[in-house]
C-alpha cells in the first residue's frame, strides 16, 4: 500500500492534493491568527481559507501525479531516472488516465476531455434556451440564469474550443512535420493535466456559497470584484487554462521551428502547421494579459487592492482594455487552427492543390498582426477615449481582407477539382464556408461604430459570436475530428450517422442563431433572463432549433463511441491525402516513424505528375532526388 | 483557366441574387421604429451594408454552388483535379477589391459617426444616474430637479446625457434612438441625442449588472417643449446629495469632441 503512494499516479496525486490543500488552509489560518485578524473571513469576496487552497491543492495534485518528477530530480540534485519510455504510448485504455508523454495519447486525452466539457456546456445552453423559450422566469431564477450563461461561455471558450484545437494539433502536427514527438513531451503532459483542473474549478464554482460566477465570461469589473466567491473560482480556473495554453503554444513553436523533417522548408509546411504557428504566436503574447487581468481582479477581491475601484484611485475601464487585449486575439486563437483544418480537408477531398498557398499562409500572419490592433472595437460604447474608435474601426474592417482571401482561396481550390462529398468532414468544411461568411459579414457590420452603438450588447452580438464560434470554430472542429478519426482510432466512423449529425447541426445552427440577429436589432438586450412579450414567438422558435441542435450532438457522441469500439478497420490513408501523417499506419506506431521521412515537395501536389510530398523510410532508393518544388502562385 | 469558366453568366447570377436578397432585406425595418435624428443615418448605413453584404454573400454562394455542380467527382472517379496552384491576378483582385469595399465602409461610418455626434447650440443637459437596478434623472433648474424611473425630454432639441454609475457599469440604451453609452463608476460619459418623434419608449440597461439586470428599465417620454417644461416644473424632489457628489467628482472623458481639436 505504501509503495502505491510512492509511485506517481492517482493515489499520490490525491495525497499531494490533500497535503497541499491543508498546507494552504493552514497557512491562511495561521497567518491571520498571528496578525490578530479573525481566522475565517467570509465576506462574499473574501474566503482566503478557500481561495489559497484552491491554488495549492491543484499544484499538489500535479506534483503528486508525477508532472514534476523528472524536473524536480534535476532541481534538487537527486539521481535522475534514465528515460525508459515507460510513460510513452498507450497499451490499454488505462494508459489514457496516466501521466503520459506521447503526443498521440495527449492529443486523445485533450480531445476527450474537451468534448466532455463541450457536453456539460451544451447542457447549460439547453437550460438557458429552456428558460428563454417564454418571457418571464420559469425554470431558473435570475441569479442562476446569470451563472448558467457565464459558465456556459467559459467552459466552451477556455476548456473546449481553445484546447480542443491544441488536442487535434497535438495528435496531428508532429506526424505532419515528420517529427517523432513534440519538442517537450513532459511539458506537453503537464499542459494537458492543467486543463481538467480549470474545468473542474469552473464547474465546481456552482458549489461555492453564493453560486457560480455570474458576471459573464467577460467578468467586467467592478461587477466581478464585488461578486460572490464563485468569481474567484473563475479567476483561478483561467490561470490554469491559460498556463496550459501558453505552455502548449511554446511547445508548438519550438516543435514547428526546430523539428520539421529534412526538406520541409516553411513553404512546404501544410497549412495546418502554418495555422498553429500563427495561433501559437498569438497565445504566447496575448494570454498573459488575461492571466494578469484575472489576477488583478482576484487581488481586488481577496487582498483589497484597488486596481479597478475608482474610489481607491483605480480605473474601471482599464480592466476592459487589458481583458480585450487578450480576448480579441483569442477569437483568432479560436479560429486560425480551424482555418488550417479546413485547408487540409478541402484540398484532400477536392483532389486539388490549395489555391494560392503562399497568400493563404501570409493571410494567417496578416491576421496575427492585425488582431493585436483591434481590441477596442469591443469598447465603442464603453466610455473609453473616443479618438480610439475610428482607428480601431479601420483595423477591424481591414481584418476582413485576409479572412476574405482565405474564403476565396478555398473556393478557388474547388475549381477544376474532383470534389468528393462522401466524407462528413468535407460536408462540415463546405458548410463552414457559408456559415463563416455570414459570421464575417455581421462582424464587418459590428466593426462600424455607428451600427455597433445600436447593436452592442444585444442579441445581435450573441448571434454573431455563435455564428463565428459555432458555425465557424465548432464546424471546423467537427471537420477535423471526422477527418482524422480514422488516423486517431484506426477505425472508420459511420458516414450515415455523420450525415444525420451534419444536417441536424447545420439546420440547428441556422435556425437558432439567424433569428437572434433580428431580435437583437429590434431591441432585445443580451444576458437577460426575462424579455419583452414582443420577442416571445421568435425566442420559442430559437429554442426549438436549439434543442434540435443539441439532439444532433448526441448522434455525434453515439457515432464516435460506437465507431471507436466497433467501426471497420481504417487503412493508413483512407482519404488518399498527401501529407505525412497519412503515410503511416492508422493509428501510427508509438514513435511515429522508423526513420524520419524526407520532404521533397509541397503538401498538396494533387494531380501533379510524379510529385511527392515526402519519401518515407525504405522507399528512398527508387525515388530520384527531386528538383526544388514550385508552390504558391504561378 | 478563368477563360474556361462562364464568368459573365456567374456574374449575372450573382448580381441577380444580390438584387433579390437586397430587395427582400431592405423591405424590413430591422432596427425598429426611428425616434431620433441619428436613427435614419444609422439605418441608412445599415441598408448600404445590407446591399454590399448581399453581394459578398451572393458571390460566395454562386462560386460555391457552381463548383459543387460542375466539379463534383463522378462515383468511382479516383483521379485528381487539375494541378492549378493559383492565379496571381485573381489573388490580387480578391485582396484589393475587399480592401476598397471595407475602406469605403470605414469612411462612410466615420462620416455618420461625426454627424450623429455633432454638438448643436443650446443643448439640454440631463444628468443620468444608474445604480443596481434603477435609473434616475437630474434636470437643470431649481438646483437639480430629480425624477426617478421616468425620463422626459423635449421634442427636436439636442439632449446631452451626462451619465454617472453609482456601483457597477450599466449601459443606457433607447433602441428607437439607436444610441447607447455605458455608465461607468468614476467617470462621466456623454451621449448626444436629438429625439424627433413624440411618444413613450423604454430605456434599457444593456450592460450585465447583476440579478436585476433584465428588469432595469425606465420609461422615456418625448413631448413638446411646453409640456416638458411643465413636467420639470412639477418635479418636487431634488437630486440627493450622494448623487450630486458623483456629478462633481466624476472625471469627464472627452470633454472636447475630436473634431474640435481635442484628443
Amino acid at each position: 500500500m505504501a509503495a502505491a503512494f510512492k509511485q506517481p499516479g492517482w493515489l499520490r496525486g490525491a495525497l499531494g492534493m490533500v497535503l497541499a490543500g491543508a498546507f494552504g488552509f493552514g497557512l491562511v489560518v495561521a497567518l491571520r491568527a498571528i496578525s490578530g485578524l479573525p481566522v475565517f473571513q467570509t465576506e462574499q469576496t473574501g474566503y482566503p481559507h478557500i481561495v489559497v487552497p484552491l491554488i495549492t491543492a491543484p499544484l499538489g495534485f500535479l506534483a503528486g501525479f508525477g508532472c514534476f518528477d523528472y524536473w524536480l530530480r534535476w532541481a534538487v540534485g537527486a539521481p535522475t531516472v534514465p528515460e525508459d519510455h515507460s510513460q510513452h504510448g498507450a497499451k490499454s485504455w488505462k494508459d489514457y488516465f496516466r501521466f503520459n508523454t506521447d503526443h498521440k495519447v495527449i492529443g486523445i486525452q485533450y480531445i476527450v476531455t474537451t468534448f466532455f466539457f463541450f457536453f456539460v456546456g451544451g447542457l447549460m445552453a439547453m437550460l438557458i434556451r429552456a428558460e428563454l423559450a417564454q418571457p418571464g422566469t420559469q425554470i431558473v431564477d435570475a441569479s442562476t440564469y446569470n451563472s448558467l450563461f457565464s459558465t456556459h461561455a467559459v467552459l466552451m471558450i477556455f476548456v473546449f474550443v481553445i484546447p480542443v484545437f491544441a488536442g487535434i494539433a497535438n495528435y496531428v502536427l508532429p506526424l505532419m512535420i515528420g517529427a517523432p514527438d513534440m519538442a517537450f513531451p513532459r511539458l506537453n503532459a503537464l499542459s494537458f493535466w492543467m486543463l481538467p483542473i480549470a474545468g473542474i474549478l469552473f464547474v465546481g464554482s456552482f458549489l461555492a456559497p453564493g453560486g457560480a460566477f455570474d458576471a459573464g465570461w467577460t467578468g467586467y469589473a467592478p461587477l466581478s470584484t464585488g461578486a460572490p466567491l464563485g468569481q474567484s473560482f473563475f479567476n483561478l480556473g483561467v490561470q490554469f487554462a491559460g498556463a496550459s495554453s501558453i505552455a502548449t503554444a511554446l511547445n508548438f513553436l519550438v516543435t514547428i521551428i526546430t523539428m520539421r523533417a529534412p526538406g520541409m522548408n516553411f513553404w512546404r509546411m501544410p497549412l495546418l502547421v502554418w495555422a498553429n504557428l500563427s495561433t501559437s504566436l498569438l497565445v504566447v503574447a496575448a494570454t498573459p494579459f488575461i492571466a494578469g487581468a484575472q489576477f488583478m481582479v482576484l487581488l481586488d477581491r481577496a487582498l483589497g487592492t484597488q486596481f479597478f475601484q475608482f474610489a481607491g484611485g483605480g480605473d474601471v475601464v482599464s480592466y476592459q482594455h487589458i481583458f480585450w487585449f487578450y480576448s480579441h486575439p483569442a477569437v483568432y486563437i479560436m479560429m486560425l487552427p480551424g482555418f488550417g483544418i479546413i485547408s487540409e480537408v478541402i484540398s484532400t477531398h477536392a483532389r486539388k492543390p490549395i489555391f494560392g498557398y503562399r497568400l493563404m499562409a501570409l493571410a494567417l500572419i496578416g491576421i496575427v498582426v492585425l488582431s493585436y490592433s483591434v481590441w477596442a472595437h469591443h469598447m465603442f460604447v464603453a466610455g473609453m477615449f473616443s479618438w480610439l474608435r475610428v482607428p480601431m474601426m479601420i483595423t477591424t474592417l481591414l481584418i476582413a481582407v485576409p479572412t476574405g482571401i482565405k474564403i476565396f482561396s478555398w473556393l478557388g481550390t474547388l475549381y477544376f477539382g474532383k470534389i468528393h462529398t462522401y466524407s462528413t468532414a468535407m460536408l462540415f468544411a463546405l458548410a463552414f464556408i457559408v456559415t463563416f461568411t455570414i459570421g464575417g459579414i455581421s462582424g464587418v457590420m459590428l466593426g462600424m461604430v455607428p451600427i455597433d452603438i445600436h447593436v452592442s450588447d444585444t442579441y445581435f452580438i450573441v448571434a454573431h459570436i455563435h455564428f463565428v464560434l459555432f458555425g465557424g470554430s465548432v464546424f471546423t472542429i467537427f471537420a477535423g475530428i471526422y477527418h482524422w478519426f480514422p488516423k486517431m482510432t484506426g477505425r472508420m466512423y459511420d458516414e450515415k450517422l455523420g450525415r444525420v449529425h451534419f444536417w441536424g447541426t447545420l439546420l440547428g445552427t441556422w435556425g437558432t442563431f439567424i433569428p437572434m440577429h433580428w431580435v437583437g436589432m429590434d431591441g432585445m438586450p443580451r444576458r437577460v433572463a426575462d424579455y419583452a412579450e414582443q420577442f416571445g414567438n421568435w425566442n420559442l422558435l430559437i429554442s426549438v432549433f436549439a434543442f434540435m441542435l443539441g439532439a444532433a450532438q448526441l448522434v455525434f457522441l453515439y457515432n464516435m463511441i460506437v465507431s471507436w469500439r466497433y467501426g471497420p478497420r481504417a487503412e493508413g490513408n483512407p482519404w488518399r491525402a498527401k501529407t505525412i501523417e497519412w503515410q503511416v499506419s492508422s493509428p501510427p506506431p508509438v514513435f511515429n516513424f522508423d526513420e524520419i521521412p524526407r520532404v521533397v515537395g509541397g503538401p498538396y501536389e494533387f494531380g501533379v505528375p510524379g510529385a511527392r510530398h515526402a519519401i518515407m523510410a525504405g522507399e528512398g532508393a527508387e525515388v530520384p532526388e527531386p528538383k526544388p518544388s514550385v508552390v504558391g502562385s504561378t | 483557366m478563368i477563360g474556361r469558366l462562364p464568368i459573365a453568366k456567374m456574374l449575372a447570377v450573382t448580381v441577380a441574387l444580390t438584387a433579390a436578397i437586397s430587395a427582400v432585406m431592405l423591405q424590413i425595418h430591422w432596427d425598429g421604429q426611428q425616434g431620433s435624428t441619428a436613427a435614419p443615418k444609422i439605418d441608412h448605413l445599415l441598408d448600404v451594408m445590407i446591399v454590399l453584404s448581399s453581394f459578398v454573400f451572393a458571390l460566395v454562394m454562386v462560386m460555391l454552388f457552381y463548383a459543387l455542380w460542375k466539379f463534383k467527382a463522378k462515383p468511382g472517379d479516383e483521379s485528381d483535379g487539375e494541378p492549378i496552384h493559383g492565379n496571381t491576378r485573381l489573388e490580387v483582385a480578391w485582396t484589393l477589391i475587399p480592401t476598397i469595399i471595407v475602406l469605403f465602409g470605414a469612411g462612410y461610418s466615420w462620416k455618420v459617426l461625426d454627424d450623429i455626434e455633432e454638438p448643436a447650440a443650446n443643448p439640454l443637459k440631463v444628468q443620468v444616474f444608474s445604480q443596481q437596478y434603477a435609473w434616475s434623472f437630474g434636470y437643470p433648474g431649481k438646483g437639480e430637479a430629480w425624477s426617478q424611473g421616468e425620463l422626459h425630454v423635449p421634442l427636436n432639441r439636442q439632449v446631452h446625457f451626462k451619465m454617472h454609475a453609482q456601483d457597477v457599469i450599466h449601459s443606457f440604451w433607447v433602441p428607437e434612438w439607436r444610441i447607447k453609452k455605458d455608465n461607468v463608476p468614476g467617470i462621466t460619459t456623454t451621449a448626444i441625442v436629438t429625439p424627433d418623434r413624440l411618444g413613450t419608449y423604454q430605456l434599457i440597461c444593456t450592460e450585465l449588472c447583476g440579478f436585476g439586470h433584465a428588469t432595469m428599465r425606465a420609461k422615456v417620454v418625448v413631448e413638446p417643449a411646453p409640456q416638458f417644461r411643465e413636467w420639470v416644473a412639477g418635479l418636487r424632489e431634488r437630486v440627493p446629495a450622494p448623487l450630486m457628489e458623483s456629478v462633481i467628482q466624476d472625471t469627464e472623458v472627452n470633454p472636447i469632441p475630436v473634431g474640435a481639436g481635442g484628443a
